[in-house]
């Protein structure tokens, strides 16, 4: 079956979410967001969804303070980070680039990211664009640091990035990213010359880096069925044009 | 306070806003008070302190397109799936406002801390970030009770004002703000709480059990004022939509200085509709 570019993305991420217990979903984040709803079909309901800006799929009933308490305690499993600007070490810039704080570009803030990041087991970064522009040696501000000294309290960090031409994977050991595959249409090398960042390549080198598995038909039925009409009421604009054959109703939305 | 006291009219509620006050409004998805902000820019507020719990979108935007912020506390502001925020963008680049950026979590830290009336509250998390270089407010100190383990301390944040709207109101002042429980603590940690409703009741929300739970009493709010629909284009959950159209028309005006000043008279101010 063909695909959208957004659920190849969607099945990407969602391999990495199988078997966790509770997945958490900021603000402006519809691909994330549609793969935590595919793996909650996938687990018959087991797996729990919490997506900030929606009425529907979020439970909390504390207000935007809980999801940072449910963090801390331990009860977040994954959770999702983006950046204008991700660097080799997995740090995260949504400040701004260029001098803080007037700087020549700036973005929206924060948010979350320099407290969930150290407390979320499983932080996966996704950012569609691959460019050297936003993967860069080292970023202009440090929203949110990939690594800590060994005696910071620190319970999670970047598992994962994830973007429009790859995977990386993140080895928390060597604070790199390794290449874990290539999205089909696109090659190593266009990687290497995309990404502002050394990466580490597998045994084998550029040779034995696998192609993206596509989405399977079964999770396309789920992506363009339930979960398209699931995202619908977070993010309209996006589901009504990510789905390769949306439903009547979402297209409405 | 009597009831007579505390239900005004909104060019009454936002009159009491100071120059210079530090102002706390919640975050899109909890109810904003749009049709109080554009009374607020009406009124030709100046130099006000914003604190976005812990986030904004327009309601921010706006008010520091039309001058009225001096300083922003922010956690992130930005249109969501409609972008960048282009006043506060703009501003912030040139340096028209100050800005203190901080984390989600530690605005509401600080104001935790306020609601119980402690000079600060530890949070985990933050440390690397370049958020504790440049907030020399922030201490990082050991933790009492363990070995080798530091801890951020945030300073507690007392807003002068909490400015919001909440689905429903009663003539004493109660107001329910159902399961958006940050107003609860907004409103505990505020010299001032200050809200518009959407409808005021004649009985008392304390009287249902049900409602109660969900209800801030009167004890710690200021003033009422009834605005229906007061917080479009904005949505209110349960009530109405966001108005994505005029969202769309918001992000497209306040690209340019002229557009945004046009977005204020046909919006804001009424003239274009005045005039016809």
């Amino acid at each position: 079956m063909s695909y959208s570019q957004q659920e190849l993305l969607i099945s990407v991420v969602a391999r990495m979410l199988g078997g966790l217990g509770h997945i958490a979903v900021g603000v402006s984040s519809p691909i994330p967001g549609s793969a935590a709803l595919l793996t909650r079909e996938l687990s018959g309901g087991r797996t729990r969804v919490s997506i900030l800006g929606s009425r529907d799929n979020n439970s909390f009933t504390d207000g935007g303070v809980e999801l940072f308490d449910c963090a801390a305690q331990g009860r977040v499993d994954a959770f999702f980070l983006s950046g204008g600007q991700i660097d080799g070490h997995g740090n995260v810039n949504l400040v701004g680039v260029g001098d803080y704080p007037t700087s020549d570009v700036r973005w929206s803030g924060c948010f979350g990211s320099a407290y969930l990041y150290l407390l979320v087991p499983r932080v996966i970064l996704f950012r569609d664009e691959h460019t050297p522009r936003v993967l860069v040696r080292d970023v202009d501000f440090i929203s949110a640091p990939g690594s800590s000294a060994p005696n910071t309290y620190r319970k999670g960090g970047p598992h994962a990035l994830v973007t429009g031409k790859c995977l990386f994977l993140f080895d928390k050991d060597r604070k790199r990213f390794r290449l874990e595959s290539v999205h089909p249409g696109h090659t190593v090398g266009e990687v290497t010359d995309a990404t502002g960042f050394d990466f580490d390549l597998p045994d084998g080198g550029a040779e034995a880096v696998p192609e993206t598995p596509p989405p399977s038909d079964d999770w396309l039925a789920l992506l363009r069925g339930t979960v398209a009409g699931a995202v619908a009421e977070t993010y309209p604009a996006f589901a009504a044009t990510a789905f390769s054959n949306p439903p009547a109703d979402t297209l409405s939305a | 306070m009597t009831q007579s006291d505390t239900i005004m009219s909104l060019d009454a509620l936002v009159a009491l806003v100071q120059d210079g006050d530090l102002v706390a409004v919640p975050r899109d998805g909890a109810p904003i008070a749009m049709a109080a902000t554009r009374a607020l820019i009406r009124k030709g507020a100046r130099d006000l302190r914003l604190l976005t719990v812990p986030t904004s979108s327009v309601q921010a935007d706006m008010l520091i397109g039309a001058g009225c912020i001096a300083r922003i506390e922010t956690a992130g502001v930005s249109l969501g799936e409609l972008g960048q925020a282009p006043r506060f963008n703009k501003a912030v680049r040139a340096g028209d406002i100050a800005i203190t950026d901080t984390t989600c979590p530690a605005v509401h830290a600080a104001l935790q801390a306020s609601e119980k009336g402690i000079p600060f509250m530890p949070l985990r998390g933050i440390i690397g970030s370049d958020l504790t270089r440049h907030r020399d407010d922030w201490r990082l100190i050991d933790n009492p009770f363990g070995e080798d383990d530091a801890i951020l301390a945030l300073p507690a944040i007392k807003p002068d004002v909490s400015l919001f709207h909440v689905p429903l109101a009663d003539r004493d002042g109660n107001i329910w703000i159902g399961r958006d429980r940050e107003l609860m603590m907004m409103a505990h940690a505020s010299e001032k709480t200050i809200v518009t409703a959407e409808r005021i009741q004649d009985q008392s929300l304390l009287a249902d059990e049900q409602l109660a739970a969900g209800t801030v009493p009167a004890l710690y709010v200021t003033a009422v004022a009834e605005a229906a629909f007061g917080c479009k284009p904005l949505g209110l959950a349960g009530h109405y939509e966001d108005d994505t159209e005029h969202l769309r028309t918001y992000a497209a005006m306040a690209k340019t200085d002229e557009g945004f000043a046009e977005y204020l008279d046909q919006y804001v101010f009424d003239r274009v509709a005045a005039a016809e």
